[in-house]
């Protein structure tokens, strides 16, 4: 009795371990979909040349003016075909000549229209003669960290943490409850902390691979900077996952089934996946809901993730979303240890 | 309806309180509004194995998980091996081995591991390979318990309760559900602890089970111990060792027996009926059944069955209840 692996710990972590591995469907969920995810989101999402705006010209000397910018692609055409166009959305806007000059028809409230609209009347005062009042020249920057993938994949990082930690011990906790083993082990003098704990060490450890796995293949693929120390991205990972298994356990403590458990997982998980930021910022939302959405633990964790990855942030200037996540570890788990329903 | 008789109590304990196995007094549980043990009075001797006999519902698992620790009783005292659970809960789990109704083990594990586990628990026990070859187990090691049988699963959630190498041993309704060949092999199981001098307490609702395999067994009923003894003098307590049942046939004839003419033959202790058939309680057969016979032609019947067997533990519960066991 003296080896490691005699030990209770040590079994019931392996335990858990083998119990992860031998179910496939829960490896997808959390090494491969993340993955998928990031693949769609970065096709869907990549930056494309600036795109050149269709606009129609009713002269064919206001089409050649229009035509001369490599913003542009202008058509001839007559008044009433153009205001078919306009309205079908093919052409952004018409310029139409006129015995003052020219005018244009366009919408006001699309930005890719007032856009063809600067543009436009550039080309076609170029042509009739304006000199530039100031010289101007171009120097065009294409920066990795400030394109759509970067900032999605902490996003994506922190749902999947979030996600393999309340459904990691949610469902195994409920299970053995249900299944009547949580009462057999309590017959038995194994330590109950030793059954909790032996969740998180097989969740830091899976955390591991589940990270390594998706960053890197975000590294190799988008090419996502990573600005930040690596060591206290880690840190930000671990701390995450345990406020994350913190709530998993509290959803836990008392369900009978799995159906009950479920319902409570989408409850806690949904707000989160909609208000958190993984998508798009969570600054978005109304100043009215702000409370709230900062208070998320995985609003904290996104922002955290985000400040280390692409702003290279370090801990001591990230100490409110820490702040945030630290209570989320503690409260839940003592109310946890507190009601939970061992039989 | 139910006579709650108080049998002779089997052996009387000789040793002190504090030295036997189990010692219950004056137990008592309620959930909500219903008592499901209503002051139970029990002392098992070390190296017995003891049987709580009952139909479902009568309060024999709710008796064990409070002896198990599992359940706290709204009053009375519980003590195993001379501890209470309030002062020694620790030292406890480490002493009993527990074998529960309902456990299902996870399905993906393998027999092995999760007797490492259930291993790894207790400070002493007995290797989990062991305990695989005490269970019979040993073809089954690498498979998952998802592939074992019914009487596998029960075979193993029982080397689960031995690993530990317990003093005291608590088995809850272990061949529930099982085929007859799956019980006897888990009887045979059963028979070597026994003879290994391990104290057992088991519940039942199988009244061959309780007469094979227990040394004293103690028959509830909502609640209560209605009966206590060895199985020999709780049968005896019948008052003979056969039954004789027969049937008259038609109802009109059927008012033609004269019960007090029955109890009156010699060698005859008690008579009742149950769904039309008589059942009388005989010393011994081979005088009696002529009589019996007899005593029928004087009343101009003639019995349409006639058939006796020796007497079983179901008669005691019928004769103390006037329900089957099985009723419920």
């Amino acid at each position: 009795m003296s080896s490691l692996t005699d030990s209770s710990l040590y079994q019931l972590t392996s335990t858990r371990f083998r119990l992860f591995f031998r179910e496939p469907e829960a490896m997808f969920w959390i090494f491969v979909f993340p993955i998928l995810l990031a693949v769609g989101l970065g096709i869907a999402f990549r930056n494309r040349p600036a795109d050149v705006l269709q606009v129609g010209a009713t002269s064919t000397q206001l089409t050649q003016a229009l035509n001369g910018d490599k913003g542009l692609a202008a058509a001839a055409m007559g008044e009433g075909e153009g205001a078919h166009e306009l309205a079908t959305g093919r052409i952004l806007l018409l310029a139409i000549r006129n015995d003052e000059g020219v005018a244009y028809k366009y919408d006001d409230t699309n930005p890719d229209a007032r856009l063809a609209r600067l543009l436009a009347d550039r080309a076609i005062q170029k042509a009739a003669g304006q000199k530039e009042a100031l010289q101007s020249s171009n120097n065009l920057v294409h920066e990795t960290g400030a394109r759509y993938i970067d900032f999605v994949v902490p996003g994506l990082l922190g749902m999947n943490l979030m996600g393999s930690a309340i459904w990691g011990l949610g469902f195994s906790i409920v299970e053995a409850r249900q299944k009547k083993l949580l009462k057999r082990f309590v017959a038995s003098p194994m330590p109950r902390w030793e059954y909790l704990a032996s969740y998180i060490l097989s969740r830091l450890v899976l955390l591991v691979i589940e990270v390594i796995a998706f960053l890197g293949f975000s590294k190799l693929v988008f090419g996502v900077p990573f600005r930040g120390s690596l060591w206290e991205l880690g840190l930000l990972c671990v701390l995450t996952s345990l406020s994350l298994s913190s709530l998993g356990l509290l959803i836990a403590s008392r369900a009978k089934t799995i159906e009950a458990v479920s319902g409570l997982m989408n409850l806690a998980m949904l707000p989160m996946w909609i208000l958190s930021g993984i998508f798009f910022s969570a600054t978005r939302f109304p100043k009215l809901i702000q409370p709230i959405v900062q208070a998320l633990p995985l609003t904290a964790a996104i922002e955290a993730l985000r400040g280390n990855m692409l702003q290279g942030m370090s801990l001591s200037q990230l100490g409110a979303p820490m702040a945030v996540l630290a209570a989320w570890l503690v409260v839940p788990f003592v109310i946890s240890l507190w009601i939970f329903r061992w039989r | 309806m139910s006579s709650h008789i108080q049998v002779l109590s089997g052996t009387p304990p000789k040793s002190a309180p504090s030295d036997s196995a189990l010692s219950l007094s004056g137990v008592r549980k309620a959930f909500a509004d219903v008592v499901a043990v209503d002051g139970i009075d029990l002392e098992v001797e070390r190296g017995e194995c003891f049987g709580l006999l009952g139909p479902n519902g009568a309060g024999k698992t709710t008796t064990i998980e409070i002896c198990e620790g599992l359940t706290t009783p709204d009053a009375g005292g519980v003590k195993l091996l001379g501890l209470s659970w309030q002062t020694s809960a620790a030292e406890l789990r480490q002493r009993i081995g527990v074998q529960l109704q309902e456990t299902q083990f996870p399905e993906k594990l393998t027999v092995e591991e999760i007797l490492r586990l259930f291993r790894s628990f207790f400070r002493r026990g007995t290797a989990a390979e062991e305990t695989i070859g005490m269970a019979q187990l040993e073809e089954k090691r690498r498979a998952r318990i998802g592939t074992l049988s019914g009487g596998q699963k029960q075979r193993l959630a029982m080397a689960c309760a031995l690993v530990g190498d317990p003093d005291l041993l608590f088995l809850d309704e272990p061949t529930t559900g099982l085929d007859p060949q799956a019980r006897r092999h888990l009887w045979d199981l059963v028979d070597q602890l026994r003879s290994a001098g391990r104290t057992i307490i088991l519940t039942t609702h199988y009244m061959d089970e309780a007469e094979r395999l227990c040394d004293r067994v103690a028959i509830m009923d909502h609640g209560r111990i209605i009966a206590l003894g060895t199985p020999q003098q709780l049968i005896a307590s019948v008052g003979g060792d056969h039954v004789v049942e027969f049937a008259v046939g038609t109802d009109a004839r059927k008012e033609a027996v004269d019960a007090r003419l029955l109890t009156a033959i010699p060698g005859v202790r008690a008579h009742r009926v149950d769904a039309g058939l008589h059942q009388l309680s005989v010393v011994e057969l081979h005088t009696t059944v002529p009589r019996i016979f007899s005593t029928l032609a004087e009343m101009g019947l003639k019995p349409s069955e006639f058939r006796t067997h020796s007497a079983t533990l179901e008669d005691v519960f019928v004769g103390l209840t006037g329900r089957n066991l099985r009723d419920e």
